[in-house]
C-alpha cells in the first residue's frame, strides 16, 4: 500500500503542528519519519490514522484521495497504528484486546472460539507468539507490543504505522523487532516508523523523512545519508552528539545503599538487595529498560512510596535516613528531579514563582514571620527570577502558569529549582524526556557542572546514549537487581544491552 | 412468632432492595462506560414523580412506568451532554441534577396539583401489580441482573462498553465511538434509575412525596462500589442494604432500651446511613474502579 | 482586566440559568416577567429588602466559603448541611448550659463550640478518605442524614422545653446574644435579624483569602487540590491535608450557627436551614472558589431567597422552590464551562468514585 500526505496542515490552538506537509511512502518499504519531540511526526501519522482531522490537504492511499474521518475509516482502508503508549485495555485478555471493535459472532453473542482460532493463525504466520488467554496487565512490554501488532494485523492492515516502537525495548529486543519488520516487508506490507533514534533509522529503514517544527525538511534514501546529516536536518544546525566533560574527581561517599529491597503495597518485589555508593563529585548512572525498578529506586531514595515495604539501609553522609520523610530529605540536601514532570514535578496551574518554591515553601526564605506562616512574595519572586535567569527558562515571566511553558522549559525550571537548593545529592530521572535538542545540550551541561561543583549525582535514564555519555560509573538494573557495574567509556552499547536483559558481560 | 418475623423480613428485604438494584445496575452501565453518575438520586426522583403524576392522570401504572423511564432518560441525557460534550466535572454536574430534583417536583406538583410537593394518592388497583407479596418490579430486577451479566461479558456491546470505561483511547483506536457509548451508558442509567424511582412511588407506596428517595440513590452507588462494579455482587450488596433497612423498620416501636423505653426513632433512622459509611470504608480499598472513570475523553489534549 | 474576563463566565451562567428558569415558569403557566420581578424586586427595598437579603446572605457566605476551601483542596464537601446543623446545636448547647458566664466569655465560647463542632463533623469524612480512601461525597451525604437525626433526637428528648410543641430547644442565656445591626445603623430597625454575624462573614472572607494565598498552609491546600502527586513530591502530606481541609471547611460551615442561634432565634430551631449547605455549593462554584466571588454569589442567591417569599405568596402556581431550580441550573451551567470557554478543563475537584 502506498501512502501519500499531500499539503497536510493541522493547527492545535496556537501551535501549527503540521505545516503543508508532503510525504510519500512507497508501497512495500520500511519508511522512517524522524524529528525532535514536537516536530509534528506523531500528529501527521495520527491524521493518516483518522485520530485527528487535518485542517487542509489530502491523504492518498494507492494514489486515490481518501476521506479518513475516524480510525474506523483508516482501518477499513487497511491502515493500522501502534501507538507509543500502548492502547491496550489492561484488565482484559489478549483475545479481547485484539478483537475489540471487530468482534466475531453476532451482536448478541461473542464467538470466542473463532477469535482464538484467528489469532492463533496470525500468530503463526508472523511468528508473533502470544498467550491468547493472558491478561494484558500481566504481560511484559515486549509481549504487549506483539499484541498491538497482532491487533493491527487482525484488522488486515497493509500499512502499519509504529510510533516510537523501540522506546521500551532492550537492544536485543530491538533486533528481534527489526526481524519482525523485515518479515512484514517480505509479505508485502508497508511499515512507517516514527522515531528519534537515528541509529535505528540507519539500521532498518529504506527511506527517511525528516521533520522539523511542523515542516518536512528532507526526504532521503537511507543508504545515501548519515546520522550527522539527519541530526543537522532535525535541528537546523550542527549538533554535539556527545557532551564534553572532564574526568570526575570523586570524593567521599555521600549516599550508601546496602541490600535495599522494595516490595510495593500490591505485593510485587521491585528492588532486590541493591547495593551501591554515590560519591561527591561523580555521576553514577542507572541504565535499564523502564520497569526494572529504577522508578522505585529513585522514589524511595527521595522519601516517596511510603506505603511500600522497604528493607536494607540507606545512609546519607553517614546518617541513617530511612525514617526521613521527603521534606526532611530535602532539608539535608537531597534534591529530586522526577521522571514525570507533569505528574510529580509541577503544579501546572500555578505560576512559575509558586512552582519554584515547591518543597521549600514552608520555611525561610519562602516563608516568613511567626511559625513561618506567611509567604514572602518578594523573596519568592527573587528566587524565581534567579532560576529563570540561570536556567534559561522561556518565556522569562514568573507570573505565567507552568502549563504555558514548553516541555523543555518546564524541565529547565524544575532542574533550576532543584539545583539551586543547592543539593549535596541529586536524584535525577529521565532528565531530557520530551525535551528538544537545544534544551538537552543545556541540561547535560548543567548536570556535569553540578557534578564538578562537588555534588553527588544519581542519574537514571532509559536513553542509553544519554546515560553512557554522562555517567562516570554505570549500573545496570534488571528485574530489580544490579546486573552489573561498568565503565561507560570502555563498554559498548551491546554489552550494556546484554546486561539490561539479564545476560552477563 | 420468630419464623413469621423472618419470612416477613425476607420479603421486606426484597421490597426495600428493589429500587436499589435498579438504580445500582443503572449506575453500573454509566460507570462502566467511564462516567461517574452521582445523580442516581435525582434520576430516581424524576422517575418517582413522573410515575406518580402520570399514573394519576392516566389511571395506568404501565403508562406511569413508561413515562418515568422517558423522563429519567431525558434528564440523564442532560447530564450526559453537560459531562460528555461540555466536559463538566461529573460529580458537580450530578449534584446539580440532584438539587434540581429537590425543587422541580415541588414546583410541578404545585402547578398541577396545587400541593407543596406531593402528588395525590392513587388507588390500589392502579399501582404496579404484585404476585403474592412480590412486586413484578422485584422479579424483573433479578432478570435485569442476569441480563446485565450476560450483556456485559458475552456480547460485543458489553466488551466495547467496558473498554470505553477502562481505556477510551484504546477503544477509539480500535474504531469504537467512545462518546456514543458513554451517552448510551448514561441514558441507560437514567432509564433504570427511573424504574427504581417509579417503584418507590407507584409500587411500594401510592403517591410521591418530597425527597422520597431519602438518599437511596447514594446508597445504590455505595452498593455498586461495594459490588466492585459487577452485576451479581452489586445485587447482593443491595440486598445487604435492603436488609439493614428492613431491620430498621422491624425495630421501630419494638426495640427497647434496657430501661424499657423505646429506642428513639432517630437512632433507628440513622442505621442505613451508618451501615453505608462502614461498608464504604471497609471495602473501597479493595475495589477497582473502571480505569477511566471520571476522566473526560478528549483526544486532542 | 483579568477580573472582567473571569466575571464573564459566571455572568453568562446566571443569565442562561435564568433564561431556562423563565421557560420553566412559562411551562407551568405563570408569567415569567412577573415572577422574576417579584424574585428580584423585593430584595432591594430599605430597610426590609436589603436587611433580609444581607441576613440571608450571611449563612450562604459561610457555606460558600466552606465549599470553596474544600474545592481548592480537591474535595467536594456536600456535607455543609449536616455540619452546620451539628454546629448550630453545639452553639446553642453552650448558650443554654453555661448561663452563669458573662457575655465577653460566653459569646466567644459559643462561637468556638460551633466552629469546633462543624470542624469535627467534617473531619469524619476527611479521616475516612485519608485513611480508607472512601469518597467524601457519599460519606458527607450520609453524615447529613445522620446529623439531622442526631440533632433532632437531642432536641426532642433533651433540650426542648416541656410543653413546647415546636421542635426547638430552650432559649440560650441572654449573655450569649449578639447584637443586631439595627442597634448601630440608623434607619435599620432591630426587628430585622441582620446581625453582627454578617460582619463576621466578611471577615471570614478576608481570612480565607489570606489563608489560601498568603500562608504556607494555604499553599499546601491548593497544591494538594491541584496535583496531589506533585504536592507529595514537595513534601506535603496528602492525608494531613485532606483532614485539615475538611476541618477548615466544616469550621466555616459551622459559623452559620452564630448567625442563626446567637443573632436571630436565640435557641436551636430544628430545620432552620433553608438548604444553606447545598446552596453553598452553587455559591462556591459561581464564585469560582474565591472569597470575593463567594460574596457576590451569596448575595445573588440571597436575593433569590428573599424573593422566594413573595413568589410563594403572590403567584398562582409557582412556589419558592423555583429558587432551587435556578440554583441547580446555575450549577449545571457553571459546571459546563467549556460551553462558554472552549478548550479548557476548569479548575475544581477532580474526583473518582
Amino acid at each position: 500500500m502506498k501512502l501519500e500526505l499531500r499539503d497536510i496542515s493541522k493547527r492545535f490552538g496556537d501551535v501549527l503542528a503540521n505545516d503543508h506537509l508532503n510525504i510519500t511512502i512507497p508501497s512495500g518499504t520500511i519508511h522512517a519519519i524522524v524529528g525532535e519531540n514536537g516536530a509534528g511526526k506523531s500528529t501527521a501519522m495520527r491524521i493518516a490514522y483518522g485520530f485527528y482531522r487535518a485542517d487542509s490537504g489530502d491523504i492518498l492511499v494507492d494514489d486515490q484521495v481518501r476521506d479518513i474521518r475516524a480510525p474506523l475509516d483508516a482501518i477499513a482502508l487497511g491502515i493500522g497504528m501502534v501507538h507509543q503508549h500502548f492502547m491496550l485495555v489492561r484488565p482484559m485478555t489478549v483475545t479481547e484486546n485484539i478483537v475489540l471493535g471487530a468482534e466475531p459472532g453476532s451482536a448478541l453473542s461473542l464467538d470466542v472460539k473463532q477469535a482464538a482460532a484467528s489469532i492463533r493463525a496470525l500468530s503463526a504466520e508472523f511468528r508473533l507468539a502470544v498467550d491468547a488467554d493472558a491478561v494484558v496487565e500481566d504481560l511484559s512490554v515486549g509481549q504487549q507490543q506483539r499484541v498491538e501488532l497482532l491487533k493491527a494485523l487482525y484488522r488486515r492492515a497493509e500499512l502499519l504505522i509504529l510510533d516510537e516502537p523501540t522506546a521500551v525495548l532492550t537492544p536485543q529486543e530491538v533486533e528481534e523487532f527489526f526481524s519482525i519488520l523485515r518479515r512484514m516487508r517480505e509479505q508485502g506490507k508497508t511499515v512507517v516508523i516514527i522515531t528519534h533514534k537515528l541509529s535505528e533509522v540507519l539500521a532498518i529503514s529504506d527511506n527517511v523523512t525528516v521533520m522539523r517544527d511542523g515542516r518536512v525538511v528532507g526526504n532521503l534514501k537511507t543508504c545515501e545519508t548519515s546520522a550527522t546529516e539527519l541530526a543537522r536536518l532535525m535541528v537546523g544546525r550542527d549538533v554535539l552528539l556527545r557532551v564534553q566533560k572532564v574526568p570526575a574527581k570523586p570524593g567521599d561517599a555521600v549516599l550508601s545503599v546496602r541490600d535495599l529491597s522494595i516490595t510495593t503495597s500490591a505485593g510485587s518485589r521491585r528492588l532486590d538487595k541493591v547495593s551501591f555508593d554515590v560519591h561527591a563529585g561523580e555521576i553514577v548512572g542507572v541504565a535499564g529498560v523502564e520497569g526494572n525498578g529504577q522508578t522505585e529506586l529513585i522514589e524511595v531514595l527521595a522519601g516517596l512510596l511510603a506505603e511500600s515495604q522497604i528493607t536494607g539501609s540507606v545512609t546519607f553522609n553517614g546518617r541513617d535516613i530511612h525514617q526521613f520523610d521527603t521534606r526532611r530529605r530535602r532539608e539535608i540536601g537531597i534534591a529530586h528531579v522526577p521522571e514525570d514532570r507533569h505528574r510529580r514535578g509541577l503544579l501546572l496551574e500555578f505560576s512559575l514563582s509558586e512552582n519554584v518554591i515547591l518543597g521549600v515553601h514552608y520555611r525561610p526564605p519562602a516563608a516568613r514571620g511567626i511559625a513561618s506562616a506567611l509567604l514572602d512574595e518578594q523573596a519568592i519572586r527573587r528566587r524565581a527570577e534567579l532560576v529563570i535567569r540561570e536556567f534559561d527558562v522561556r518565556p522569562p515571566n514568573p507570573a505565567l502558569p507552568a502549563r504555558a511553558l514548553s516541555g523543555g522549559n518546564q524541565q529547565k525550571l524544575i532542574i533550576g529549582r532543584e539545583f539551586e537548593l543547592p543539593p549535596t545529592l541529586l536524584l535525577i530521572s529521565q532528565p531530557t524526556r520530551g525535551v528538544d535538542i537545544g534544551a538537552i545540550e543545556f541540561i547535560h551541561r548543567k548536570i556535569v557542572a553540578l557534578r564538578d561543583s562537588g555534588c553527588a549525582v544519581l542519574l537514571v535514564s532509559a536513553e542509553l546514549e544519554e546515560v553512557t555519555a554522562l555517567s562516570d560509573r554505570l549500573l545496570v538494573l534488571h528485574n530489580g537487581r544490579i546486573a552489573g557495574e561498568v565503565d561507560p567509556a570502555q563498554t559498548s552499547h551491546e554489552q550494556v544491552g546484554l546486561l539490561m536483559t539479564g545476560g552477563h558481560a | 412468632m420468630r419464623s413469621i418475623l423472618t419470612l416477613s423480613l425476607v420479603f421486606s428485604t426484597i421490597r426495600l432492595a428493589t429500587p436499589l438494584v435498579w438504580a445500582a445496575i443503572g449506575g453500573l452501565y454509566s460507570e462502566r462506560s467511564g462516567v461517574i453518575n452521582i445523580a442516581l438520586e435525582g434520576l430516581m426522583l424524576a422517575g418517582a414523580f413522573t410515575a406518580a403524576a402520570m399514573t394519576f392522570y392516566t389511571h395506568s401504572p404501565w403508562l406511569g412506568l413508561g413515562s418515568a423511564i422517558i423522563a429519567a432518560a431525558f434528564f440523564a441525557l442532560l447530564l450526559a451532554v453537560v459531562c460528555i460534550r461540555f466536559k463538566a466535572n461529573e460529580v458537580v454536574a450530578g449534584t446539580g441534577i440532584n438539587i434540581l430534583f429537590l425543587g422541580l417536583p415541588a414546583v410541578l406538583s404545585g402547578a398541577l396539583f396545587l400541593s407543596s410537593g406531593s402528588t395525590p394518592q392513587i388507588p390500589k388497583d392502579q399501582l404496579l401489580p404484585e404476585f403474592g407479596r412480590l412486586s413484578v418490579v422485584s422479579i424483573l430486577a433479578v432478570l435485569l441482573v442476569a441480563l446485565t451479566q450476560y450483556v456485559l461479558y458475552r456480547t460485543p456491546f458489553g466488551l466495547r462498553l467496558r473498554s470505553v470505561g477502562e481505556n477510551p483511547g484504546a477503544a477509539d483506536a480500535a474504531g469504537i465511538r467512545v462518546l456514543r457509548m458513554r451517552y448510551t451508558g448514561v441514558i441507560l442509567s437514567g432509564m433504570l434509575a427511573g424504574v427504581g424511582g417509579a417503584y418507590l412511588s407507584i409500587g411500594q407506596s401510592s403517591l410521591f412525596t418530597r425527597n422520597m428517595t431519602a438518599g437511596r440513590g447514594f446508597i445504590a452507588l455505595a452498593a455498586l462500589i461495594f459490588g466492585k462494579w459487577r452485576p451479581v455482587p452489586t445485587m447482593l450488596a443491595c440486598l445487604l442494604f435492603g436488609f439493614a433497612d428492613a431491620l430498621t423498620i422491624q425495630m421501630q416501636g419494638v426495640a427497647k432500651l434496657p430501661s424499657g423505653e423505646d429506642v428513639p426513632v432517630q437512632f433507628i433512622q440513622m442505621i442505613p446511613y451508618v451501615v453505608t459509611i462502614i461498608v464504604l470504608a471497609g471495602f473501597i480499598g479493595q475495589s477497582r474502579a473502571p480505569g477511566a472513570l471520571g476522566v473526560a475523553y478528549d483526544k486532542e489534549s | 482586566m483579568k477580573l472582567l474576563r473571569e466575571l464573564r463566565f459566571p455572568l453568562l451562567a446566571v443569565l442562561c440559568a435564568f433564561a431556562v428558569g423563565a421557560i420553566v415558569v412559562l411551562l407551568i403557566g405563570d408569567n415569567p416577567v412577573e415572577t422574576f420581578a417579584l424574585l428580584l424586586g423585593s430584595a432591594f427595598s430599605w430597610p426590609d429588602g436589603i436587611g433580609y437579603t444581607l441576613f440571608f446572605a450571611t449563612p450562604l457566605i459561610f457555606t460558600g466559603l466552606a465549599v470553596a476551601v474544600a474545592l481548592r483542596g480537591g474535595l467536594l464537601n456536600i456535607g455543609a448541611e449536616g455540619q452546620l446543623y451539628v454546629a448550630a446545636f453545639a452553639t446553642a448547647w453552650v448558650g443554654i448550659t453555661f448561663t452563669g458566664l458573662p457575655s465577653v466569655m460566653l459569646v466567644p465560647l459559643c462561637c468556638l463550640a460551633g466552629i469546633a463542632a462543624g470542624a469535627g463533623w467534617a473531619a469524619i469524612p476527611g479521616v475516612l478518605k485519608a485513611r480508607f480512601g472512601s469518597h467524601e461525597v457519599i460519606n458527607t451525604i450520609m453524615l447529613n442524614f445522620i446529623a439531622v437525626a442526631l440533632v433532632g433526637y437531642l432536641t426532642q428528648y433533651h433540650y426542648r422545653l416541656p410543653g413546647d410543641p415546636i421542635m426547638e430547644t430552650a432559649p440560650i442565656s441572654g449573655a450569649a446574644h449578639i447584637p443586631r445591626l439595627g442597634t448601630f445603623v440608623p434607619g435599620l430597625p432591630t426587628r430585622i435579624p441582620l446581625n453582627v454575624a454578617f460582619l463576621l462573614a466578611l471577615i471570614a472572607c478576608w481570612l480565607v483569602y489570606v489563608l489560601l494565598w498568603r500562608t504556607r498552609w494555604g499553599y499546601e491546600i491548593r497544591a494538594t487540590g491541584q496535583n496531589p502527586a506533585a504536592a507529595e513530591y514537595g513534601g506535603i502530606s496528602i492525608r494531613k491535608e485532606i483532614v485539615l481541609t475538611m476541618a477548615i471547611s466544616g469550621a466555616l460551615a459551622g459559623m452559620v450557627g452564630i448567625n442563626e442561634v446567637l443573632g436571630y432565634r436565640y435557641r436551636y430551631y430544628d430545620g432552620f436551614s433553608d438548604n444553606y449547605g447545598f446552596t453553598g455549593i452553587a455559591v462556591a462554584l459561581l464564585g469560582r472558589n474565591h472569597p470575593v466571588g463567594v460574596i457576590a454569589a451569596a448575595f445573588l442567591f440571597a436575593v433569590l431567597q428573599r424573593g422566594g417569599v413573595p413568589v410563594d405568596a403572590f403567584t398562582q402556581r409557582v412556589s419558592k422552590d423555583i429558587v432551587l431550580i435556578l440554583q441547580a441550573l446555575v450549577i449545571l451551567f457553571v459546571a459546563a464551562e467549556t460551553l462558554f470557554r472552549p478548550g479548557g478543563r476548569p479548575q475544581g475537584a477532580r474526583t473518582k468514585i
